[in-house]
């Protein structure tokens, strides 16, 4: 089933979080897959177990002494129920962990800051340190990390470009950082991701990469 | 007395009035269940064309079926109305309906609240249908989250229905949960202990803890958003000291362990439908009890995986990251002893079965998305998409919509008497299983490539054209599917012939009575002595009609059932239950009147309609009194027992007990919120702190510790035989001393509409004057007990009723006044 779809629509779209064009979507996308093939081989091994149940050839009655009773909650109980689910959850967990922390903010010298304040139907960008600012299109330099500290100025928003990151919200009163960058020059959307009332569906923005000469240019010019 | 006469004294005794008029005044368990489960049922039917609704809107792209308006509506109502109105209240229903059966006894342990819970459900369910209809209808989101929610982005009435009718509405789940905790330990049939209970009554005892403990946060979030919107307390505005994060906290407080009250009575069907249909016993049933308790904690400790993407710290989301991980354990624990539950019997594919084995293969795999989601990063890009909206609906519709279709198929002949004729139930299953997998396996995928929830139209251009129309032609499919079972069903109980009764050979007690089940349940009550009682004596239901167990003879008219120890089982008390009565819809009227001029604004009726409520209560309290005392009774195998009014742990006092763990936990999460705004709402400190005067904290210690020292005063002197009219007026009056400091309190708070801060000592204040009045009232009702002669050495139960209640209040008011000081000796 997962294979047809893949087949009908692949991976592709200016939304698709497994087509990732920066660091941290690209860690999250692979996280996906490793999940992925790990949760097929769980599932088809559980299945298995049950149509096995089924297929399974029968002794004249059923066994119920206590010690087949007590060998059985071995197996399936302490064996599959138990040991099997903590020592994958242990491995994904700290896989899982690894990646969280490497997404992080963290200070480094060439990260570039910017403010953006959500307001029902826009997205307001300002560049400290820039004087500038922009409406609905966030600029960034490509292959540098980008901290986009996010607040909102109504309601609960949340700030997304799924192509470079995940999502983090904006909450009144509060300003949360988020960690994005792009590999590569380019126009890449975003989205606002936190249910606003009428208008939600179209609220959208773009992040615009710029090569370092792109970049120079909207540093120093006044004007968009 | 022959089996045929003893049933026309029993039917004669116990059933309710015939016809129409009588579904107003029944309080019999079988009555209310299957009016709570056909209730139900239709608004799953709503709640699901809702869902069609959806899914014509989202099949293509530019859609135009609905305005973002419209569209807001549906798909708030759609998650609404299957979480409130049919998921709770079905598994409310099915535990109603079954538990008295199961246990072996005849009916719950308050039959007027059960029938009280059933009618708030349905007038508070039917004003968000009125919502509905009128298109006003709550338009935030199933999760409501303020801002959007608050009077400045929403002020009309749809956020109103939603805040006022959900908790209309939740005061049926805390009946029934209070009911079913004291139902489940103390209404069993004789010898059953609690290892010997069917594992269903075990997984709706976890469950109705965990209501009693989860639904509280979510009624204070509720009431603290309709105080902010009709009074402008600014609990959730971050310029007057308040959060909205605070609604989310208390939201999913609720909301994470409501996913697990609406997985665990649909995991006891299967634990127990599973086994009968593989002719065996339920392997490891000690791991599976412990499996169940243990996901009810865990579930409370994970509520933050619902907020990963709010800029909480990256260490203490990994601390939720595991625990939510966690969880898996104790679900892997349920599903291989199921699975070694295979093994061990011979599995029949009989209609149940099916259902049971696509809720494998669905629950499964929203277990392991499930784990996927639980991952922070991973979260962080997935989260408010679609492939939540697809693993939501995985666990849920296979966690609970295809247990509750096994269970449905295997109760049916228990509840109509017949066998199946038609074939149509294979045919639906069929399909509801196709039609699933094509909508939700095509949703998580089409999320991923970046589908919000929540939006009412997309562009060609997003690349989800084809992913949707797939997920919405699999919808249909499934659609069609439950209007077949819905036809099976009518059909079936229309049509089908009179069917042997213990069709699938099971071992437990729902199949020891004549079916369809008789208003009494059984003639004489089991005495049991293992899990399985049916399998190992298959004459049990002959000789229960024979009258050869407990209570076998019908007295005086009396509805007699008995109450038993909790750990052994062991009868204790011989209880009389109330007959019919219209107190209970009236009651809810009358509740319903008092959320109804909330709603309204109709401020001036509330005072009215509380009045109504404390009348009603006092009579619905007084109508159990006894104005002479009732002599031990013989109750068969030899054993006399004692009234149940004589014991110091009367129904009432485990039933007072379980309301106040869940009140408790109520006035906790006030505390919690106190303390989450004053620590990390932006806003604080506020401009003066509010302290109580000298005066005020010494009336007020003083007046608490007089009202304890009366009720104690007060249960010694009527065991010794007195008439402890003093103690009760003493107390009386020291509890009108604590009204009068809490209003003095109440009105010297500065502006709380002008910071969180005051606000929230409005209502912590409000909340001691709220259990003031009440204690108050019981002083009064005790005093015109004793002056009317109802009490007596051995009618005592109300008195220690009375004395917890007061004890809550001193505990609760010290703390209230602790509060309003505290903050000012840290600062």
């Amino acid at each position: 089933m997962m294979a047809t779809l893949l087949a009908l629509s692949g991976c592709g779209g200016p939304l698709s979080m497994l087509d990732p064009a920066g660091p941290a979507a690209r860690d999250i996308a692979t996280l996906w897959w490793v999940m992925l093939v790990g949760a097929l081989l769980i599932f088809v091994f559980v299945l298995a177990l049950v149509v096995a149940a089924f297929r399974r050839p029968r002794t004249a009655a059923p066994t119920h002494s206590p010690r087949d009773e007590a060998a059985r909650e071995r197996l399936f109980v302490v064996t599959l129920g138990i040991a099997f689910p903590v020592v994958v959850l242990l491995a994904l967990l700290a896989y899982g962990l690894v990646i969280g922390e490497r997404l992080l903010p963290r200070d480094e010298p060439s990260v570039v800051r910017v403010d953006a304040q959500a307001r029902r139907s826009t997205w307001d960008f300002t560049y400290p340190g820039l004087g500038r600012t922009s409406r609905n299109v966030l600029h960034i330099p490509a292959g540098r990390p980008v901290d986009v500290a996010i607040t909102t100025a109504d309601v609960i928003h949340s700030f997304w470009v799924p192509r470079l990151a995940g999502k983090l919200d904006a909450i009144p009163g509060h300003i949360n950082v988020l960690r994005i960058e792009a590999d590569r020059p380019g126009t890449y959307s975003g989205l606002s991701a936190e249910f606003s009332g009428p208008g939600y569906s179209h609220f959208k923005f773009e992040v615009v990469a710029h090569d370092p000469a792109g970049w120079a240019d909207f540093s120093e010019d006044g004007t968009e | 007395m022959r089996a045929l006469e003893r049933h026309r004294k029993l039917t004669a005794i116990w059933s309710s009035e015939p016809g129409f008029r009588g579904w107003f005044s029944t309080v019999n368990h079988t009555d209310v269940g299957k009016l709570f489960l056909v209730t139900a049922f239709v608004f799953f039917l709503i709640g699901g064309i809702l869902a069609m609704l959806i899914r014509a809107q989202l099949a293509t792209p530019h859609s135009a079926f609905a305005g973002p308006e419209i569209y807001n509506q549906i798909f708030t109502m759609h998650g609404t109305i299957m979480m409130f109105l049919f998921a709770i209240p079905t598994f409310e229903g099915l535990a109603i309906y079954l538990l008295p059966k199961l246990l072996g006894t005849r009916d719950l342990a308050y039959p007027r609240l059960t029938s009280y819970g059933y009618w708030c459900y349905l007038f508070g369910g039917s004003m968000l249908l009125v919502s509905m209809v009128l298109g006003i209808a709550p338009n935030g989101g199933w999760f409501m989250y303020p801002p959007l929610t608050g009077p400045i982005y929403s002020p009309g009435i749809n956020t109103d229905f939603w805040l006022i009718g959900i908790t209309f509405v939740e005061i049926s789940a805390m009946a029934a949960a209070v009911e079913l905790c004291v139902s489940i330990l103390k209404y069993r049939a004789p010898g059953m202990s609690l290892d010997k209970m069917p594992i269903f009554a075990w997984y709706a005892l976890v469950t109705a803890l965990m209501i009693l403990t989860g639904f509280p946060p979510l009624i204070l979030g509720s009431i603290l958003l309709e105080l902010e919107r009709a009074f402008g307390l600014p609990f959730f505005q971050a310029d007057l000291g308040g959060d909205s994060l605070l609604w989310q906290h208390l939201f999913w407080l609720f909301g994470h362990p409501e996913v697990y009250i609406i997985f665990l009575p649909a995991a006891g069907v299967i634990s127990t439908v599973l086994p009968v249909m593989c002719r065996t016993t339920l392997l490891g049933y000690g791991w599976v009890v412990a499996a169940a308790v243990a996901l009810a904690f865990l579930s409370f400790a994970l509520w933050v995986h619902h907020m990963f993407t709010t800029g909480i710290p990256h260490m203490s989301l990994a601390l939720f990251s595991a625990a939510s991980t966690l969880v898996a354990v104790p679900t892997g624990v349920q599903i291989f002893a199921w699975i070694g539950t295979l093994w061990k019997g011979r599995p029949e594919l009989h209609l149940p079965m099916l259902h049971i084995l696509g809720f494998f293969v669905t629950f499964v795999i929203g277990g392991l998305t499930g784990v996927m989601v639980a991952v922070v990063p991973f979260d962080w890009q997935v989260h408010d998409t679609a492939f939540v909206t697809a693993h939501l609906h995985y666990v849920l519709f296979g966690g609970f919509v295809f247990p509750i279709l096994a269970g449905i198929y295997y109760w049916l002949p228990q509840v109509t008497g017949r066998k199946r004729f038609f074939r149509l139930g294979e045919i639906a299953f069929a399909l509801i299983f196709i039609g699933f997998h094509l909508t939700f396996l095509a949703m998580h995928w089409v999320g991923l490539l970046g589908q919000r929830r929540r939006i009412d139209t997309y562009l060609p251009e997003d690349g989800w054209t084809t992913v949707n129309l797939v997920s919405s032609v699999g919808s249909f499919i499934m659609a069609m599917g439950i209007a077949i079972v819905i036809l099976d069903v009518v059909v079936h109980v229309l049509t089908a012939t009179r069917g042997p009764r213990n069709p699938w050979g099971a071992g437990t007690l729902e199949w020891a009575m004549i079916i369809p089940p008789p208003a009494y349940n059984f003639a004489s009550l089991p005495h049991v002595a293992s899990r399985d009682p049916l399998a190992d004596d298959p004459d049990l239901p002959l000789r229960l009609a024979r009258g050869e167990g407990y209570l076998g003879e019908p007295r005086e008219g009396r509805r007699e059932t008995l109450m038993v120890d909790v750990s052994s089982g062991a009868p204790e008390a011989l209880v009389v239950y109330p007959a019919n009565t219209r107190l209970p819809v009236a009651m809810a009227a009358m509740t319903g009147l008092f959320f109804l001029s909330l709603l309204l604004k109709f401020y001036w009726a509330v005072p009215i309609a509380l009045a109504g409520v404390a009348a009603l209560a006092w009579r619905w309290v007084w109508q159990l009194g006894r104005s002479v005392d009732e002599a031990p009774a013989p109750v068969g195998h030899g054993i006399t027992l004692p009234s149940a009014l004589g014991a110091d742990r009367s129904p009432g006092w485990w039933g007072t007990s379980f309301l106040l763990v869940a009140n408790g936990t109520f006035f906790g999460s006030l505390l919690f919120g106190f303390a989450f705004l004053w620590t990390v709402a932006p806003g604080w400190p506020p401009p003066a702190l509010f302290e109580a005067s000298l005066g005020e904290i010494a009336v007020g210690v003083a007046a608490l510790a007089v009202t304890v020292a009366a009720v104690e005063s007060a249960v010694r002197t009527n065991r010794a035989g007195g008439r402890p009219l003093a103690a009760l007026l003493a107390g009386l009056i020291a509890v009108f001393c604590v009204v009068a400091v809490c209003a003095v309190m109440m009105a010297r708070i500065p502006a709380p509409t002008e910071h969180a801060y005051y606000a929230t000592l409005l209502v912590l204040t409000g909340y001691a004057l709220f259990h003031a009045l009440l204690t108050g009232l019981m002083f009064a009702f005790l005093i015109a007990r004793v002056r009317a002669g109802f009490t007596s050495p051995s009618r005592r139960a109300e008195f220690t009723i009375v004395s917890l209640w007061t004890k809550y209040l001193v505990l609760t008011g010290a703390l209230v006044l602790a509060a309003c000081q505290l903050p000012d000796l840290f600062t």
